[in-house]
């Protein structure tokens, strides 16, 4: 028995593979080929109109001719400079106010309050339900008597920008505190004899990075293309000045300079966060 | 405060704080977590709270924490009434049930984290922190992150985290139960080392009685918010002080007897009662299996205590042999050797040792008292 067992045990991988390794190649072949076809179909839908921008905005005057004066007018364009600055500012602003506001009692209705948490989420989720229109018809008269008493500028946007947000950094965050237990965590510290402040800044926050910068990131692209608020309450954003300037028409170089710049930022930004991201999981945190 | 604890298997002279918890009483909503909850803790002593789950043991070393509010009672320790006090200034420390090492430090600034709150100078933090890193065994694990430990590792720094603040509480919740067997063994006798080494207050919450047994001075057995017994580990097992604790202890024989004269005479055998007042009447015995003995069967002999041999469970040193009586079955535990001697399928006659004997709650006639359960908590 030992004897025919033998040759058989040892002929028996090469003959099991062949069609095993077979069909695996094909599997991988095929699985590569739809990959390939998936990536290539997304790519090109978002690259070929963003590149045909990019192109644009180098067209020169001459048929064929290049230039980069649209780019440089960026800098000189009456009121571009400003919106974008405008625009930025905003973007910082609503981001560290919607941390400032949002983190802190996430973290608390987490640990101290669970029973009030459907009640958090559904008050943050609600701006997605209302349209940015009746937000402004809302919003219209508030923003009318604080002009009466003050002067405002584009900078009071923040404001509006905040609840926009919330739904987009509700979920980011909710997700970050999901996959850590804050309870041990909270308790843990506690029992070590930190105060709540050290619990939410040293033990949980730490522990939360990549919500945060999610968070951030969706708050900060809101605000880059935000346009329907401002221009119902008569602000100058940046979406709102390259709408006037695509209204003139007059350089419409400018205008896709202008777009694709902001689009290069939102970029950047993506990568320096998400750079940050991976820095911070390296050393072990950032594991929301 | 030093102390000589006697009567524990072990005479170390400890340091420690004297822990009173007096009629601690908690709810949540209707139900009754903890009610008038008593436990006095001698300074260095290691209490195991067992029971089933609910009964409110984790409450108990949670208020003790200060993790939660009393509605009403007291929690003293070291003299001081600290009913009130934030867990944060308890000085207590905890090792729990989840993995709790803060994933964004190292080990050892997970186990110095306490000693920065302190306001602990650097060097002698980390001076401390790796002290007691060598202590639990991982001082070479000091550089390294929660995630790349595994988890009985991560229960040892938790411990060396709690210890590093010095505290004067050990709070232990169920810290070895998402463990495997084996790691489970070798830390429940490492934290016990260690624990005399420190001779620190230690209360351990656990469901798992042998685990219980092994580790504590005392053991307090616990239903429906009440300790039902506190005693050593053997008085808690050999002299169970009610049939809740006999058959939630170990493995308990159920079988049907009468009480007359303040001895149950149980199929053809007179046994003594724990509590001899018991009127007469019909009751169910509980006997455990190790005061159940084997003797091969003789031919012609017949009686209640005959039967066949159906199953043996080999435990390593001992084996359990169950045994069918016809109309009941019963437990044996004996020598691994012995219990050889009578394969299944073999004629045994049993015999019960003369010792003291419980009843089961509300035996006679209460429902679920069948005359042929075994009561296996094990």
């Amino acid at each position: 028995m030992a004897a025919l067992t033998a040759p058989a045990d040892v002929a028996a991988p090469a003959v099991a593979e062949a069609p095993r390794g077979g069909l695996y190649g094909r599997r991988r072949r095929r699985l590569r080929t739809f990959r390939f076809v998936v990536l290539s179909s997304f790519a090109a839908f978002f690259l070929i109109p963003l590149s045909a921008m990019v192109a644009f905005s180098f067209r020169g005057t001459e048929p064929g001719s290049h230039t980069i004066s649209a780019w440089r007018q960026i800098g000189s364009y009456p009121g571009l400079l400003g919106a974008i600055e405008i625009t930025l500012e905003l973007a910082l602003m609503t981001a560290v106010v919607m941390l400032v506001l949002l983190v802190p009692t996430m973290i608390w209705v987490r640990l101290r309050l669970p029973r009030l948490e459907r009640v958090i989420e559904f008050l943050c989720l609600l701006p997605l339900t209302i349209p940015a229109i009746v937000l402004v018809v809302g919003l219209a008269p508030i923003y009318r008597q604080i002009r009466i008493h003050a002067t405002l500028s584009a900078l009071m946007l923040f404001g509006v920008y905040v609840v926009l947000a919330l739904p987009y950094a509700y979920r980011s965050l909710a997700a970050g505190l999901d996959v850590i237990d804050a309870r041990t965590l909270a308790e843990a510290a506690r029992s070590l004899g930190a105060g709540w402040f050290t619990v939410i800044a040293r033990v949980i926050v730490p522990n939360m990075w990549q919500a945060l910068l999610n968070a951030t990131l969706l708050t900060v692209a809101l605000v880059l293309g935000e346009f329907t608020i401002a221009s119902l309450l008569l602000y100058t954003n940046l979406q709102v000045a390259l709408y006037e300037i695509s209204r003139g028409s007059l350089n419409a170089g400018v205008l896709f300079s202008a777009s694709a710049a902001s689009l290069l930022f939102a970029f950047v930004l993506l990568f320096v966060l998400s750079y940050v991201v991976r820095a911070r999981g390296g050393a072990g945190g950032g594991s929301a | 405060m030093k102390t000589e604890i006697s009567g524990t298997g072990s005479s170390a002279t400890r340091e420690g704080v004297e822990v009173r918890l007096e009629g601690l009483r908690r709810t949540y909503g209707a139900v009754v977590a903890l009610d008038g909850f008593d436990l006095t803790m001698v300074p260095g002593e290691l209490v195991a709270l067992l029971g089933p789950s609910g009964c409110g043991k984790t409450t108990t070393l949670r208020l003790l924490a200060g993790l939660e509010d009393a509605d009403d009672g007291r929690v003293i320790v070291g003299g001081t009434d600290i009913t009130y006090l934030p867990a944060s200034k308890r000085n207590m420390g905890m090792v729990f049930q989840a993995y709790s090492l803060f994933p964004h430090l190292t080990v050892a600034q997970n186990v110095a984290f306490g000693l920065r709150l302190r306001g602990v100078e650097r060097t002698e933090r980390h001076r401390r922190a790796l002290e007691m890193l060598e202590l639990v065994g991982l001082s070479s694990f000091a550089a390294r992150y929660a995630h790349q430990l595994s988890g009985g590792q991560q229960q040892r720094v938790a411990l060396a985290r709690a210890l590093a603040i010095r505290p004067r509480v050990l709070l232990l919740d169920e810290p070895l139960s998402a463990l495997d067997a084996r790691v489970r063994s070798q830390l429940r006798d490492e934290i016990r080392r260690i624990q005399l080494d420190v001779g620190i207050t230690t209360l351990f919450v656990t469901h798992d009685q042998e685990e219980a047994l092994a580790i504590a001075d005392r053991v307090g057995v616990m239903r429906e918010g009440r300790l039902e017994q506190l005693g050593s580990p053997t008085d808690v097992y050999s002299r169970p002080a009610a049939s809740f604790v006999a058959e939630f202890v170990g493995l308990s024989n159920r079988l049907e007897g009468n009480v007359s004269g303040g001895r149950v005479w149980v199929r053809g055998l007179s046994l003594p009662l724990v509590d001899a007042s018991i009127p007469d009447g019909r009751v169910v015995a509980l006997v455990r299996p190790e005061a159940v003995t084997l003797a091969a069967h003789t031919a012609g002999e017949t009686g209640s205590l005959v039967g066949s041999v159906i199953a043996t469970t080999f435990l390593g040193a001992t084996s359990r042999i169950t045994v069918d009586l016809g109309d009941v079955t019963i437990l044996a535990q004996l020598g691994t050797a012995e219990a050889a001697a009578h394969p299944a399928g073999s004629r045994v006659s049993l015999a019960i040792r003369d010792d003291p004997v419980l009843v089961a709650e509300g035996s006679p006639g209460a429902a679920g008292d069948g005359p042929a359960a075994v009561a296996d908590r094990a």
